[in-house]
């Protein structure tokens, strides 16, 4: 069967099993998008190409599967560089087709030229510049397989227009070595020997804490994850791209550990004789000042991702290997032992670990000032929200209060910028998430900052009729960094304040198709959200005044001792 | 410029431990020595020497011999990391003790009718070569360890070195004599 290149291109993500993608056309990609007028996949047209990145991130994060999206040459690829660069940071598999100018035109400055996988070197898990048509077929498979194994992340295929246009033979792979990827070689098993000596040091420890990371959700752990936590014992913090990998309502759960972590869970790592890390990174901002992170903690780090392991702290027991299977291959040596009991008696350890929990819960002043309070608005959208609620943020102080007050008790129901911290990511990230699950209620929890740099994307939520709804927690500044300025800049504001009615977001709301509320008193929000639930033929944004001087606690500073770990002022004068 | 001078410099100056050699089988692809110098900027890791060829005959693969300076990175996180570039096939680290080799450098030094004899006396006493010869100037060639090629560069600045070209190192392992 004879096809174009662009048709090929087509034919092979529909064999990938792709059923929906994000894009924007434009000159060099011309050629590819003519095929998707026939094509079973749903394509989204997107209003910036940046959305369309974070719309297959929100998407691959709930469903699992790889998001795809597609953009023309030159400006539209640099447009989807901060997804790739958020996508790589937190091991989301995204697959992106840039177009590309004719072969003979490379190199020329040809309009709309950018050499888009030199861009991409550094924030891609690999990225090709097709040069033969026939190449088409197997390098969207090997795109695929590479983006969606070991540890996920995004790829990059640059298709010039030439090619796209060049006749071609169709033919689909059908094993991986045609894929002709010599030098990937994923690990998957942990090391068996390795695995006995972790369970040895599990079972001579007096202080163990599950540190548990984004990489149990990868790897699809978390009822293994649950099966080892309640065969131990063991106490467990999930990391901020955790969230939802072990229930908070679970008895063992400690909550979110770092900056503005739980202080509980930050003490208790602190506090350890034991770190069982399983799908994490000793992020700088989980460790604090990372030669004084748990200082007398003996470490097992379980990690799909070899170069992990002794990175920033060296392990005890280093297993390179999926979480799943490692945590099963643990539980089968603990099984294997028969009778003699796992783990000492935890008991003293969570006495003291009870003693913390009921000194320092997350605490805000409910009162003051009269003002509605962000963390309230959090806690009466989660109550009022369904079980399987998807919670979707942006990056800053709202973030960080949806993180603490969201209960998250199911794996895959909370989209957030983690590593990358890229301000605007919930407003797209939440449409490709509804699109992913359009069975489940889509709550993106924004700031007013965030929401401004990628606002526009409802109107493509609007057209496709995808009915997300955007809390805004407007406290008219760019929240996080007036929070540092008053803290560590002797409250001297620079360049952070916004406005609480310029734009008008309900107007705003509306002129893009979506339902608009407003909630200036504290009376107005459980109302406002009421309302906001009972919609669900088109996105809603509900704009909550929130007072502009709430402050996000606890807070480790940057570069402080975990020791050194902040409360709110109201909880350390109690304390002392 | 006496044989007792040159004696005087040592032959085999002791392998710094800072360095690091790596042998990186690479897929021969547009774009691969850019991914590998990309990776080492990136992640702060410094390298001494690089050299490239291709290393069969249909040219699908290139070795790449990287001199690492070890003290910016350990060597392990050197090697997870290159491991991760899907176009690196598979990485050898040679220690200095354990492995042979070789560089070369092409030197011009600008010479009257005095300095002419010296310099072609130092290139024979080293065992080099004169590779272009002009009015006022001579194109020198030398083969050998590095500390050798560290040696005559050395010697050589006793002259007018107009231009001075290393390839940086190439290295295999050590056979083992049994």
């Amino acid at each position: 069967m004879q096809l174009t290149g662009a048709q090929a291109l087509i034919k092979s993500l529909e064999m990938q099993g792709v059923d929906v993608m994000f894009g924007l056309p434009g000159g060099a990609i011309l050629p590819v998008y003519d095929p998707i007028i026939d094509s079973s996949i749903r394509h989204i047209l997107v209003r910036h190409e940046q959305g369309a990145g974070h719309m297959a991130e929100g998407y691959a994060m709930v469903t699992g599967k790889p998001g795809v999206a597609m953009v023309t040459s030159g400006p539209g690829a640099t447009n989807i560089v901060t997804p790739l660069a958020n996508a790589y940071m937190d091991s989301t598999p995204l697959i992106v087709i840039s177009g590309q100018v004719a072969t003979g035109s490379i190199g020329t400055d040809a309009f709309q030229e950018c050499d888009i996988t030199g861009v991409t070197m550094g924030i891609t898990k690999h990225n090709w510049l097709i040069k033969e048509v026939q190449d088409i077929p197997r390098v969207v498979a090997a795109a695929f397989h590479v983006a969606t194994t070991g540890r996920p992340g995004p790829v990059l295929i640059d298709l010039p227009k030439d090619i796209a246009n060049a006749p071609m033979e169709w033919y689909w792979p059908t094993s991986v070595e045609e894929l002709d990827l010599p030098g990937y070689h994923p690990v998957t098993d942990g090391d068996p020997v390795l695995v006995a000596q972790a369970a040895d040091l599990i079972g001579a420890a007096h202080r163990p804490v599950l540190y548990v990371g984004g990489g149990v959700l990868k790897a699809r752990a978390a009822e293994a994850l649950r099966a080892l936590a309640e065969r131990t014992g063991i106490p467990v913090v999930t990391t901020l791209m955790a969230r939802g990998a072990f229930p908070d309502s679970h008895p063992q759960a400690l909550g979110m550990p770092g900056m503005h972590g739980h202080y509980t869970a930050v003490t208790a790592l602190q506090r350890s004789d034991l770190l069982i890390s399983l799908g994490a990174r000793f992020d700088d901002r989980v460790t604090g000042k990372i030669s004084a992170f748990a200082p007398e903690a003996k470490i097992i780090h379980v990690d799909i991702d070899p170069a992990e392991l002794g990175k920033v702290r060296r392990p005890d027991v280093g297993i390179a290997g999926d979480c799943r299977l490692v945590i099963e291959e643990l539980l089968t040596a603990m099984t294997a032992r028969g009778d003699a009991p796992v783990v000492r008696d935890l008991a003293p350890w969570w006495a003291q670990i009870h003693q913390w929990q009921e000194k320092f819960p997350l605490y805000y002043d409910h009162a003051e000032g009269g003002a509605i309070k962000p963390q309230n608005v959090v806690e009466q959208l989660r109550d009022a929200a369904p079980e399987d609620c998807i919670v979707v943020g942006g990056v800053g102080q709202h973030q960080m209060w949806a993180s603490q007050y969201w209960e998250f008790n199911h794996p895959y129901t909370w989209v957030n910028s983690g590593g990358a911290g890229t301000m605007g990511f919930a407003v797209p990230a939440s449409i490709g998430a509804k699109v992913g699950r359009p069975d489940r209620t889509v709550w993106a929890i924004d700031g007013d900052g965030c929401f401004q740099m990628t606002a526009q994307e409802l109107v493509t939520a609007t057209a496709e009729q995808i009915p997300v709804k955007i809390a805004i927690l407007n406290n008219a500044y760019l929240g996080m960094v007036r929070q540092w300025q008053e803290m560590f800049y002797g409250e001297r504001y620079s360049e952070v304040y916004l406005s609480p009615d310029l734009p008008d977001y309900v107007k705003w709301a509306e002129a893009m198709g979506c339902v608009g509320i407003r909630a200036e008193t504290p009376e107005d929000v459980g109302p406002a959200i009421e309302k906001a639930n009972s919609i669900d033929d088109r996105p809603v944004v509900v704009d909550f005044r929130t007072d502009a001087f709430e402050k996000v606690f606890p807070m480790v500073a940057a570069g402080q001792s975990n020791d050194d770990i902040v409360v709110h002022p109201d909880q350390a004068a109690r304390a002392r | 410029m006496t044989p007792a001078h040159l004696a005087a410099v040592p032959d085999e100056k002791a392998a710094s431990p800072r360095h690091h050699i790596l042998s990186v089988l690479v897929e021969n692809k547009a774009g691969v020595l850019s991914r590998v110098a990309g990776l080492f900027s990136r992640r702060g890791f410094n390298i001494y020497s690089l050299a490239v060829a291709p290393t069969d005959e249909d040219e699908h693969f290139s070795r790449i011999t990287i001199v690492v300076d070890v003290e910016t990175a350990p060597l392990e996180q050197v090697i997870m990391q290159l491991d991760k570039l899907v176009n690196v096939v598979s990485i050898g680290e040679l220690s200095p003790a354990e492995a042979v080799e070789r560089e070369l450098v092409l030197a011009t030094v600008a010479v009257g009718p005095t300095e002419r004899s010296q310099v072609i006396q130092l290139v024979g006493v080293f065992g080099g070569e004169v590779v272009s010869v002009g009015a006022d100037r001579l194109t020198v060639m030398l083969a050998g360890r590095p500390e050798k090629i560290d040696d005559f560069e050395g010697l050589l600045e006793h002259y007018t070195v107009v231009e001075l070209q290393r390839t940086g190192r190439v290295a295999l392992p050590k056979l083992d004599r049994h």
